[in-house]
């Protein structure tokens, strides 16, 4: 296990009225890419402008390397934004927004000089130096703030939502960079994103909130492929979320229908949710099918094809790369350890706190 | 140019029917007064006449005493933007509102309002009698007028600051902190640069007529102070010499160019205008 770096304990904070956190703990550690992964308003943000400097929390404390930050303000941390809109200074010159840190550090000339060339060579764009930031696109730009950020040498770079304003295209690009740029600087990075196939594509470890609460913690495996509640389910990727009853041991009844499955420990005739990921649920001929259904949408997506098929009423998505024609019956089986089994949260206070804390 | 364009152009023709009769048609009378003399011959005379000792001193006092108001102006104007656009709460914009209604009372009005204030037997001379104090000669000093310009003209120079100020993206300032600026380091380095097409269009909008005016020296300076507004004024009315008159308005012209040429040069962007 690497060193821990930054340990939030039991951080509150409200606006308002508004709960925004309630009683998060985290822990980051060094050199890791953690992403927080969370819809709107699920207290993402926060989280990062907490230990970021810009908000305080109303409880709970921020540790850094073992001491206590909490009440220290943002130009005393060693750690560094990368912000959503960029906030470049425009009144000034691309090696001026690099150099800004440094200057204010009152390092020698020589080594500021050495440090634009050696940040705007790690973002490709040599040659920039003099170029004002409104003339650069999104992507630059965006470039340009990761540049001035680091060459600060800062213990942690914070990314909120730094792609969210780039198209596809670029936005796949520079996932590639941040990745390339992690591993090269050898640093924790801690990014806020909504978008899953971002925090898939990028992390180490996925942090998955919802309404100022830690819904899962884990590799993006383990969240993609054993999601432990609903909401994340939902969130990460498509997915068939249906209410299901565990008869008993590896033994699941969808609608009635009996699938076998992995799980234990649920207990006898125990109300459950599964998950079933579209590219897990095969289609069969109708025969050898542990249900059967009938097509009724049929969509193409490039790689495969996705197909909505109607099994009693109730509607199945799955990924195909061979096409089935709408109105076809068709048979559908799931391995047993495609079945993935959740808890049902029995309130809703304990759904929003996530069903395994 | 296509249809809808040149429609649309055309929109703009009762202003420009505006601007030739009351702005072009003035300005060429006052180029042609200023350049000729009575008998219409050409003639540098009127715009040398400002060599005159009388017709210098009266400019040049025009020229300190904008300047000291242009001063007090900004030197009032920029902490309180400063502290209204910081906090960013919804009640400012209504602050900011009642720092401008007294613009929106009449320019006489309000300058009438500080003689009977300041004069010799005004508010502030009762007050300071009734508490056994020696009076204070207030009224027809360069003091006053300063007085009356900070007091007419302070809201010019508010609203442009106040607007580029409110314009600062957060992120930006708190990309500074970020860096490690404190407090002094990211006013001097990111909002006080940020900030500076607002300052300079409200030095522009006090500046200017600061420059011109001559009802506030009139009334306030009680004709013993004249600014060059004064001289003209009184070569239009008294003297009944146009062509004096417009012979100096184009040197006080010549200030007025240079001024909107350094506010054009330094706000590219036409950000801080109004």
């Amino acid at each position: 296990m690497k060193d821990e770096l930054i340990t939030l304990k039991s951080i509150s904070k409200s606006f308002g009225d508004k709960l925004i956190l309630d009683d998060l703990n985290l822990t980051i550690h060094e050199n890791e890419f953690v992403t927080l992964l969370g819809p709107s308003g699920c207290g993402k943000s926060t989280t990062l402008r907490i230990i970021g400097g810009f908000e305080s929390p109303d409880k709970g404390s921020v540790i850094f390397e073992g001491r206590d930050i909490t009440n220290l303000p943002p130009n005393k941390r060693q750690l560094n934004m990368v912000f959503q809109n960029y906030a470049l200074f425009t009144h000034m010159s691309v090696a001026e927004n690099i150099a800004f840190g440094l200057r204010i550090g009152k390092k020698p000339k020589d080594y500021i000089e050495d440090k634009i060339r050696y940040a705007l060579k790690l973002v490709n764009l040599e040659g920039y130096e003099r170029r004002s930031p409104s003339t650069l696109s999104g992507g630059q730009q965006q470039r340009i703030a990761i540049a001035r950020a680091i060459v600060n040498e800062p213990k942690v770079l914070l990314l909120d939502e730094p792609l969210g304003a780039l198209d596809l295209k670029l936005r796949q690009d520079m996932q590639y960079e941040l990745i390339r740029l992690k591993n090269e600087l050898g640093i924790t990075f801690i990014y806020v994103t909504h978008d899953q196939q971002e925090a898939l594509t990028m992390s180490d470890k996925i942090v998955v909130m919802n309404q100022g609460y830690i819904q899962q913690e884990g590799t993006p495996e383990q969240i993609y492929n054993e999601p432990e509640n609903a909401f994340v389910a939902d969130f990460i990727g498509d997915s068939n979320l249906f209410p299901a009853v565990m008869i008993h041991d590896r033994l699941v009844a969808i609608d009635g229908n009996h699938f076998d499955c992995v799980d234990e420990g649920f207990g006898v005739n125990t109300p459950v949710d599964i998950v079933i990921r579209p590219e897990d649920v095969e289609i069969v001929p109708p025969a050898r099918g542990t249900v059967t259904g009938v097509v009724t949408d049929v969509i193409f997506k490039g790689v495969h094809y996705e197909m909505c098929i109607d099994v009693q009423g109730r509607e199945w998505v799955c990924q195909s790369t061979v096409a089935h024609a709408v109105n076809e019956e068709v048979g559908i089986r799931v391995d047993p350890f495609n079945i993935q089994v959740m808890k049902k949260p029995e309130s809703e206070d304990e759904e929003a706190a996530g069903i395994n804390e | 140019m296509s249809k809808t364009s040149k429609h649309t152009a055309m929109l703009g023709l009762p202003y420009y029917a505006w601007a030739i009769v009351f702005i072009i048609v003035p300005l060429f009378m006052v180029v042609y007064y200023g350049l000729t003399d009575k008998t219409g011959a050409f003639t540098l005379d009127n715009v040398m006449a400002i060599a005159h000792p009388a017709h210098a001193k009266a400019l040049w006092t025009s020229l300190v005493l904008s300047l000291e108001s242009t001063a007090v102006c900004l030197l009032l104007a920029y902490p309180l933007c400063l502290v209204l656009a910081r906090s960013g709460k919804s009640s400012n914009s209504f602050l900011v509102l009642f720092l401008i209604v007294p613009m929106w009372m009449n320019f006489l009005l309000r300058t009438y309002a500080w003689q009977s204030i300041l004069e010799k037997t005004g508010i502030i001379n009762t007050a300071l009698a009734a508490l056994h104090l020696p009076p204070q000669h207030l009224i027809n000093t360069k003091g006053g007028i300063i007085l009356g310009m900070v007091y007419d003209f302070l809201p010019f120079m508010i609203l442009p600051i106040y607007n580029a100020l409110a314009k600062i993206d957060r992120n930006v300032i708190h990309a500074a902190h970020d860096l490690g600026a404190d407090d002094l380091q990211t006013f001097l380095r990111v909002i006080l640069p940020l900030s500076m097409p607002g300052v300079i269009s409200g030095i522009t909008m006090v500046f200017i007529p600061g420059m011109t005016t001559f009802v506030i020296s009139a009334l306030l300076g009680g004709g013993k102070i004249l600014l060059i507004g004064n001289v003209i004024e009184q070569e239009f009315t008294l003297a009944y010499d146009w062509n004096m008159g417009s012979g100096l308005s184009l040197v006080l012209l010549v200030f007025i160019v240079i001024n909107i040429v350094i506010q054009m040069l330094t706000d590219k962007d036409g950000e801080g205008v109004l």
